[in-house]
């Protein structure tokens, strides 16, 4: 039976309830665009959504040879045909006007249309200018956490051993480098444990600063779903902010932010002291646990509500919930990452799981979730600050493995310190140490903190800026080169979204103009450049999409993120899966850490951990006196304040995050007129006490301003904890006239014009949910409303302050349910 | 004064020093984030160290002051602003790379020397069986090690881009 809804209104759609143990029904989520019915689509194409970190599996209509809609694809156990609103709207940008269909480059200070060659003949002859002059040092890439695993790679490659340079980052630094550091400090090795199947089977789910809500919408869903059903599970939800989650929790606890490590040593605390413990399992598989045991014996919950401001109960009735599951599945997210002192908390939430021994079975899992789709692309690949296949910069045979691989020495690949980070490099770039920056897929100018530093880092003469995107993005803006890119449904490549399930994205249309798959253009880059292997070979033997992901399995055999299992003609069949896939696993696995963590052992980790609290990098010895069997490591950690505290001047405490319908710097979501009305414009949440304090009403013209800057928007009265305020990030200045930056005498508009320049010294994730910030009236709304929506976490606390928040009818989803008996067809193999 | 009194003097001068270092670098590398913001929290350590010490001093029969604030090297007021100022302004030079190594060297020397100290603390008393002080060694030395693992791997990871890329 099929019925439509306004998927803008309802974002979450209809229920389709089930219980505990039983498999989440499947239901087709279909959007085409006005005028076409399904039965006048002339091809569907297999595809993933690139718009958050779920991966969600669905098909692109194909009429006339352009995009003329989507639907969910019913045999994917990641979604079961369900679509959330930015994977039913947002390929909408693809076609949108604006895009870039040729290269530019700058001629007397403005960026000019050139064909291909002008453009990469700059590119090349500055690269080989540099690297004469100044040496590989010089040059750095910053990459995305949106392009595709055989891109990635192939970026890796060019950049270690064909420039040889230690400075290569992804964007996924400012969403996911915490999690894949955490994974390594307390397993050895990143690699989600758990599984989103975990869902069905958890009778409690805990989900730490994870707005899952609205940032993996369909898994919400699926949260929902089990609610409905019998013997549901029950939530605990530590954010600040009133979310949905917040409100469907069993206990809800809304901490002062930056206070995450004294809140979950509290929780340990607690069930140690109810003894609560796992024993067995700690003795099998754990190091670590009297360390623990002992520091947080003085971590009462008294205390932490004195740090955290929540109540003591509530930390108890939290305790309770996670001490006495059966199936815990615990969830974490940019509320721990970005946030002070975010490994520590986010390695206490894998000590919780140790100490229960709450691993490796249905619904007993903890997923360190990514914020961008093919964050653990980079990651596996060695674009975000790892080497490749998860090999160990440390350890010299890992190098010498990689060198083999690729053919060459292995004092080519540059192993000497850990490969650069996003946040140092800029800083180097401030510095003039390095003079090239290739940015590809990010956008730097709105995503980063304190956005006049970086905007001044790039707008430096000296600093020679590429970048490769589909629009004129605020980056773009201050590029020396501005290479057009092709995007989803126009390239062909594999996307491994947050627990570890790949899918392949095929082209289905071709790019506008000139644009270009990533691929090629790294490709035609190395070509150019003709970097050499040992033998005077070429550098880089592929050549297309498929080829590209031939080598990468050459380069992820033996390694935990083994991918020799998988080809391109298995991942047509079975939709979705999850690696390791191999001989011994030739369907995929499900959980890791089934039998204890054999990937932390000496030899064959990732890292040998650091200090979280000053980064400090420990080294081989120390590991193996620690660790000689390669369990996994129970790190604790003591709380810290956060580094800038409230004061008379500034006296709240802000945060930032992403909002339901928007994604990054919303170069796509934006040009979604669906998701774009939404929420079309930067707003401010503040609690209902503290706008009644200072007189403030809903849709007031307020200020919030910190040390770095200031952003205007209207205000939004919500139940958010008094004294936090609340930006959503990445509006940004494309679509304004001051193009790269609040020109004009303009008011700032982008949440990242007040983040400090600070991060966390393990992960070296920025923090953007610590700033202490001051609040003030600009004009009188005069009956105004805020341009947030009412659906989500930023829901008036007033219900009829503001209008509800619809799409109409150009947002109606069709969803049409599936019989069980067909969908038992189409989940026989 | 015995040789415990001795060292226990010249380990609360050290921690003092380190404690004072510390804000200084922070505040003389406002543009180095990472240092900015770490060395401060590191500070603590060494100024807890300092009230840490003077507790045990008294069985000692030393009277040494146990404050935490007031570090050795003047750090606050019209000095601190100008390091600040001096940072900014400097931030984009590539010359500051150099002063934060020679920095970072002098902040590991002053750390290592304490460590030397609390090992020789440890060791006499393990040889008086004087279980306080002990406890008071067990929980301070791990940190001051920290300290120098965290100046090593700075300059570690540093030094190739400082020293090669003019």
């Amino acid at each position: 039976m099929d019925s439509s809804v306004d998927r803008i209104a309802r974002p979450w759609g209809s229920r389709t309830p089930y219980d505990r143990h039983a498999s989440w029904p499947a239901r087709v989520d279909t959007h085409l665009e006005a005028g076409v019915a399904p039965e006048q689509v002339q091809r569907w194409v297999r595809a993933a959504s690139i718009l958050h970190s779920d991966g969600d599996a669905m098909d692109i209509a194909v009429v006339d040879g352009r995009t003329a809609g989507v639907r969910g694809r019913v045999d994917d156990r990641v979604n079961r045909g369900r679509l959330g609103p930015k994977d039913a709207f947002g390929w909408q940008a693809n076609s949108s006007s604006g895009r870039l269909t040729r290269p530019l480059v700058r001629e007397d200070g403005r960026l000019v249309e050139c064909d291909w060659d002008t453009a990469m003949e700059r590119v090349t002859s500055r690269s080989r200018e540099l690297l004469t002059r100044r040496g590989p040092g010089s040059i750095g890439f910053y990459t995305s956490g949106q392009l595709y695993l055989e891109e990635y790679y192939t970026l890796a490659v060019l950049a270690r051993a064909g420039i040889g340079t230690s400075h290569l980052d992804g964007n996924t630094r400012l969403c996911t480098a915490t999690a894949g550091e955490a994974l390594k400090e307390s397993f050895g090795c990143d690699g989600q444990p758990g599984s989103y199947d975990d869902i069905d089977h958890a009778d409690v789910i805990a989900l730490f600063g994870h707005n899952i809500a609205e940032t993996q919408p369909v898994q919400w869903m699926r949260i929902l779903d089990r609610l409905e059903g019998g013997d549901p599970p029950r939530l605990v939800c530590v954010d600040p902010r009133p979310t949905r989650v917040a409100r469907r929790a069993a206990v809800h606890l809304a901490p002062r932010v930056g206070t995450n490590v004294a809140l979950l040593n509290a929780l340990l605390h607690e069930i140690i002291r109810a003894g609560r413990v796992d024993h067995d399992y700690v003795r099998t598989h754990t190091v670590g646990f009297e360390e623990l045991a002992s520091r947080v014996e003085e971590c009462t919950p008294e205390w932490a509500a004195r740090i955290c401001d929540v109540p003591a109960a509530s930390i108890r009735a939290a305790a309770d919930l996670l001490g006495a599951a059966d199936r815990l599945l615990s969830t974490v997210l940019q509320g721990v990452y970005q946030s002070h002192q975010a490994t520590a908390a986010a390695v206490q939430i894998n000590n919780l799981h140790l100490v229960r021994g709450m691993l490796g079975r249905p619904g007993a899992g903890v997923l360190q979730m990514n914020g961008q789709p093919t964050a653990q692309n980079t990651r596996e690949c060695g674009a975000d600050g790892d080497l490749p296949g998860f090999r160990n910069w440390q350890n010299d045979d890992h190098v010498a493995d990689l060198a083999r691989v690729w053919n060459v020495e292995p004092s080519t690949i540059p192993h000497h310190t850990p490969p650069t980070h996003a946040m140092q490099m800029f800083r180097y770039a401030e510095q003039g140490s390095i003079r090239m920056l290739w940015i590809s897929g990010t956008n730097p100018a709105v995503s980063l903190p304190e956005l006049a530093r970086v905007r001044s880092i790039l707008q430096q003469e000296r600093l020679f800026v590429v970048v490769q995107d589909l629009f004129l993005t605020e980056t773009a803006r201050l590029a020396d080169v501005v290479l057009p890119a092709a995007t989803w449904g126009e390239k062909t490549g594999t996307a491994t979204n947050a627990d570890r399930t790949v899918h392949l994205s095929e082209k289905a249309v071709e790019p506008p103009g000139e644009a270009r798959p990533d691929l090629d253009v790294f490709l035609d880059y190395a070509a150019r450049m003709d970097f050499r292997d040992k033998d005077g070979g070429p550098l880089i033997t592929w050549h297309d999409p498929e080829s590209a992901f031939e080598a990468w399995k050459r380069c992820s055999a033996g390694r935990p993120c083994d991918y020799t299992g998988l080809t391109y003609a298995k991942l047509r069949g079975a939709s979705g899966v999850q690696w390791p896939c191999n001989e011994q696993a030739p369907d995929g696995t499900p959980r890791l850490y089934a039998d204890g963590v054999a990937w932390a052992h000496p030899d064959v980790c990732e890292s040998y951990g650091k200090d979280l609290v000053t980064g400090a990098a420990d080294d081989v010895v120390e590991y193996r006196s620690l660790n000689p069997d390669g369990k996994a490591v129970i790190r604790a950690a003591d709380y810290l304040p956060p580094h800038e505290a409230p004061d008379e001047d500034h006296p709240f405490q802000l945060t930032t995050g992403r909002t339901l319908y928007h994604f990054h710097t919303r170069t796509k979501t934006a040009r979604a007129p669906q998701l774009n009305a939404a929420a079309p414009d930067v707003w401010v949440e503040a609690s209902a006490s503290d706008a009644a304090a200072l007189g403030l009403h809903e849709g007031d013209l307020v200020e919030v301003g910190t040390r770095r800057g200031a952003v205007r928007g209207r205000l939004r009265v919500t139940d958010i904890r008094p004294g936090l305020l609340f930006l959503p990030f990445h509006y940004g200045y494309w679509d304004t006239e001051g193009g790269h930056g609040p020109g004009g005498g303009m008011p700032g508009r982008a949440a990242n014009e007040t983040t400090v320049t600070d991060w966390d010294p393990a992960s070296k994730q920025p923090l953007f949910k610590t700033a202490a910030a001051a609040l003030r009236l600009v004009e009188r709304g005069d009956g105004r409303v805020a341009p947030a929506p009412t659906t989500t976490a930023s829901a008036p606390s007033r219900a009829d302050a503001a209008p509800a928040t619809v799409g109409g009818p150009t947002a109606l989803v069709t969803e049409s349910s599936v019989p069980a008996r067909d969908r038992r067809a189409q989940e026989a193999p | 004064m015995n040789g415990i009194a001795f060292t226990l003097r010249a380990l609360h001068h050290g921690e003092r020093h380190l404690a004072g270092q510390l804000i200084a670098v922070a505040e003389r590398h406002r543009t180095e984030h990472e240092v900015h913001h770490v060395a401060r929290d590191l500070a603590a350590w060494s100024r807890a160290h300092v009230a840490s010490l003077a507790e045990a001093a008294r069985a000692h029969g030393l009277d040494l002051d146990g404050s935490p604030g007031a570090p050795a090297t003047g750090a606050t007021g019209v000095l601190s602003t100008l390091r600040e100022k001096t940072a900014e302004a400097v931030g984009r030079r590539p010359e500051p790379g150099l002063l934060l190594l020679r920095d970072l060297r002098e902040l590991h020397l002053s750390a290592a020397e304490n460590s030397l100290y609390w090992e020789m603390l440890a060791q006499a008393a393990q040889a008086t069986k004087d279980d306080e002080l002990l406890a008071v060694v067990s929980s301070c030395h791990p940190q001051t090690l920290r300290q120098m693992r965290w100046t090593n791997t700075l300059i570690k990871n540093l030094s190739p881009q400082v020293l090669t890329c003019p």
